[in-house]
């Protein structure tokens, strides 16, 4: 059995005990110990790899929120606003304007073989482009006998050209819906609002979530991200987990250069608790190493900025009327009380403060029923909640997974339209949690935001929007919270804090491999760490080898 | 039923509770020859009664009398467009919505279907606890929300809420659903008609022009849950022609009780139409089927609110003939 000391710069275990070390031991892809070369000589023979001796280690990125589709989608054209990097590496640069997405699309348009395929592409934002809205007439520029379909970045609305219309059946004059805004001609206008405007469309543009999810390229390009990020481990929150799926994460996640630990969620949808739950309970016995079947997601409202998340008084700030219940708050309740009596884990999306306090009645009334001492339930988002909730998500013993990346993005937004100055402030307040005792975790919620740890913890740290507001001083937390919510903090919310998270004896040898140290940098630059790659399960990946 | 019309669907609403997979059951078990299909998108089984049950293939469920029943998750018009596509499309299709989901919401994103229209939207409250829902904190605005859409509300388990409560729950209705016409009823057990419409053969087989019991056969003893004990229908024969639009203001008004109701008629100008009349709401298509010589009308109304007297006068009073 060969022991590897690696030696580094500095090495950030995230172990409180024993904070710093110099060299690490690891053996059958597990850690023996941190600390001076003298100390890891006493496990006997080895060999010495000095190749990280001149970067920094951390514990391998945990992402808690992320979505394979982050992976599945860079075979679609990338439009957003901001500067991103596809799992190749290649940076594709921000599209700052409406004739900017407009160039683009053009080009990806001529490198496809078909006249009539359809071209798809994601990341769109115009709210930075003012107040123009994007119209057909738009798309229609790039090709009017070519289907475009242009994603949102919020994932909430979709652009289309009349020859994508056309192929819906959307072009015609009787349409009366609200996701469906209406020209002067009385035609759509080509914006599609809303997953059942947006439904009718996507299949037949070949955007279609269910056939992505069962896409093993997708899955080894998400990998190939979470290499170049520094994760280790990261999330799939949530698909309904069909079979083949399964079975396609299992071979594809078995493929023994495969990067990545992945933690699919079952989403709770339109099958009965008590067999969801049956169905978590099988999935969870074929769990392997790097595929962790098992735990279940609910969701119980919509979004803040789309206006769907159920809020408590005084609601949306614009006067909008309150969101969607997604599931009832008693149908919740039920999953609560058949999860606990089956040790299943669960991880509840929460946007308002309304579902947040429903999930939590929903929470306390499920554990007079079946008592449990470690259940972990988390709640996801949970962006709104104030000071008063955070108590109760403490002695109800849940955790929170907070969307530190939403500030950056949609900040702005909330600060003017959705929830005004005060909430927006409050909002995703880590600091409120951490001083209640509240277990936190930060998510990118990729690919609603870019996965990228490190982007998610200066996020934390600054508050920054991206008109450069600082969106509510007093709920910035230091670094070493930071790092630790990216961490231990997300692990914890797993179940995995005991494998995962740290660098200490006994544990997953997972490791970011930094070309910066997180903790010399300035505060403010934390976002630009560089990532060289990942160790994960003992094993070394390079994003310049991929 | 001509291939390139509209699929009718009745949109099935209401909170958890209220009855909906009981009346999907109960039309189920009375199609009374039509092809239904039944999309379902509660969380929860589709949960058909077992003998009904011909063979399942995976989503689907082929029931006796060549029905079908399918759920359909987050993708409707998906859901849609597999029905049409079976070897024999259903010819009445209704909806039963999840307990939070908004039926008129679901109405707009029928609009969406280029082959299908929302042709009424039922809504089932459990008549016991509706008020307690209608102040619950979380869903209250929900529930009153689905019911501010509906067509028709039933107020489910009528024998359990009481006479009391009844009335108390048409209190609360007629402050929040003023467009809905409300009835009472036992184990969701309604007439088919109420639901999907009544079509050209039920109004030819109610040929005569009386109060007859409802829906044939003697008038029965009124069994606590039976359709017949809550529901009562009547048939009226009116002039040759018609003014179409009086009468369906008049059919549609909530004074006379009537819920549903079908005519075959000749407009005031002479042009052969079938009114389709649903709380109200109205509807007025060109017909082969109008008889020449006389109007025909089935009313289909709440059992002691369905008045037929006054419901003659005010046609007479108000409609013009010829």
């Amino acid at each position: 059995m060969t022991i590897t000391i690696y030696r580094a710069r500095r090495i950030l275990t995230m172990n409180p005990a024993r904070p710093e070390a110099t060299h690490v031991a690891v053996r059958d892809g597990r850690i023996l110990g941190a600390g001076t070369l003298a100390e890891l000589q006493g496990w006997g023979a080895h060999r010495l790899d000095e190749r990280f001796a001149d970067r920094v280690l951390m514990p391998g990125f945990v992402e808690g929120h992320s979505h394979l589709l982050e992976g599945t989608q860079w075979r679609f054209v990338y439009v957003g606003y901001f500067d991103r990097e596809d799992p190749d590496g290649r940076v594709w640069p921000g599209a700052r304007s409406i004739d900017a997405v407009v160039a683009r699309l053009a080009e990806a348009a001529r490198a496809l073989p078909a006249p009539d395929a359809p071209l798809v592409a994601w990341g769109f934002d115009p709210i930075y482009f003012g107040g123009r809205r994007c119209e057909r007439g738009d798309l229609d520029r790039v090709s009017d006998t070519r289907p475009v379909a242009v994603l949102h970045a919020s994932m909430h609305i979709i652009n289309a050209n009349s020859p994508a219309l056309a192929r819906a059946g959307l072009l015609r004059a009787d349409i009366d819906h609200p996701g469906v805004p209406l020209g002067a001609d009385g035609l759509p206008t080509g914006e599609l609002k809303g997953p059942d405007a947006m439904g009718a469309l996507a299949p037949k543009v070949g955007f279609d979530r269910s056939v992505l999810a069962g896409d093993a390229q997708g899955l080894r390009a998400f990998a190939r991200l979470c290499v170049r990020k520094g994760v280790t481990t990261a999330t799939d929150l949530a698909s309904p987990l069909p079979e083949n799926a399964v079975a396609m994460m299992l071979e594809v996640t078995g493929e023994p250069d495969f990067p990545t630990r992945i933690v699919p969620l079952l989403r709770l949808q339109s099958q009965p608790v008590p067999d969801a739950i049956a169905r978590v309970v099988a999935l969870k016995a074929r769990s392997t190493d790097r595929l962790r079947l098992g735990r279940l997601k609910a969701v119980l409202d919509g979004s803040i900025q789309g206006f769907s998340a159920r809020l408590r008084w005084p609601g949306y700030f614009n006067g909008a009327p309150n969101g969607l219940w997604y599931l009832a708050p008693e149908q919740l309740q039920a999953a609560y009380v058949e999860a606990l009596a089956h040790g299943v884990q669960v991880h509840t999306h929460t946007n308002g403060d309304e579902a947040t306090e429903a999930a939590l009645d929903a929470l306390q009334a499920a554990l007079a029923r079946h008592p449990a001492r470690d259940h972990r339930f988390t709640l996801q988002h949970c962006q709104l909640a104030d000071a008063a909730q955070f108590r109760r998500i403490r002695a109800l013993g849940a955790c929170v997974n907070l969307f530190a990346n939403h500030h950056f993005y949609w900040g702005d937004q909330h600060y003017q339209s959705t929830v005004g100055p005060e909430r927006a402030e409050r909002m995703n307040a880590c600091a409120t949690a951490l001083a209640s005792g509240v277990p936190l975790a930060i998510h990118s919620d990729a690919p609603v935001t870019p996965l990228g740890p490190l982007f998610t913890a200066w996020c934390a740290i600054e508050r920054r929007t991206a008109s450069g507001r600082v969106l509510g001083h007093a709920e910035r937390i230091d670094r070493a919270a930071a790092l630790r919510a990216i961490t231990l903090g997300a692990a914890y919310t797993l179940g995995l804090d005991g494998e995962i998270g740290s660098i200490e004896a006994g544990k997953q040898a997972d490791f970011a491999i930094l070309a910066d140290d997180p903790l010399e940098i300035a505060a403010d630059r934390i976002r630009e760490v560089r990532v060289d790659g990942v160790v994960q399960g003992g094993r070394v990946f390079l994003a310049a080898d991929l | 039923m001509d291939a390139a019309a509209p699929l009718p669907v009745t949109i099935v609403g209401g909170y958890l509770g209220a009855g909906k997979t009981t009346l999907v059951n109960h039309l189920l078990r009375h199609p009374d020859g039509r092809r239904i299909a039944v999309l379902v998108n509660d969380f929860g089984d589709i949960a058909i009664d077992a003998d009904l049950i011909d063979a399942r293939d995976g989503d689907l469920i082929a029931l006796a009398g060549g029905c079908v029943c399918c759920s359909f998750g987050s993708d409707l018009l998906g859901a849609l467009e597999r029905l049409a596509e079976l070897p024999a499309p259903p010819e009445r299709l209704l909806i039963e919505t999840s307990g939070v989901a908004l039926p008129g919401a679901l109405a707009r994103t029928l609009t969406l279907a280029p082959r299908a229209r929302a042709a009424a939207i039922v809504v089932l409250a459990d008549a016991e606890t509706l008020e307690a829902r209608l102040d619950d904190r979380y869903v209250g605005d929900t529930v009153r929300a689905q019911l501010a859409e509906a067509d028709l509300v039933l107020l489910n388990k009528a024998d359990l809420a009481g006479p009391a409560g009844i009335a108390r729950s048409r209190l609360r209705l007629a402050a929040l659903a003023p467009r809905a016409r409300a009835s009472p009823c036992v184990r969701a057990a309604v007439p088919a008609e109420l639901v999907f419409g009544i079509d050209a053969d039920g109004v030819a087989t109610r040929a005569a022009p009386d109060d007859r019991p409802p829906f044939g056969g003697p008038r029965p003893a009124p069994a606590s849950h039976a359709a017949s004990a809550w529901f009562a229908s009547i048939s009226l024969e009116l002039a040759p022609r018609v003014d179409v639009a009086r009468l369906a203001a008049v059919l549609t008004a909530p004074a006379h009780g009537v819920l549903r109701a079908k005519g075959l008629l000749r407009d005031i100008d002479g042009t052969p139409v079938a009114l389709q009349v649903v709380g109200a709401r109205a509807e007025i298509v060109a017909s082969g089927h109008a008889d020449p010589d006389r109007g025909r009308l089935v009313c289909i109304g709440a059992r002691g609110a369905l008045d037929g007297a006054a419901l003659r006068a005010a046609i007479a009073a108000a409609v013009r003939t010829a």
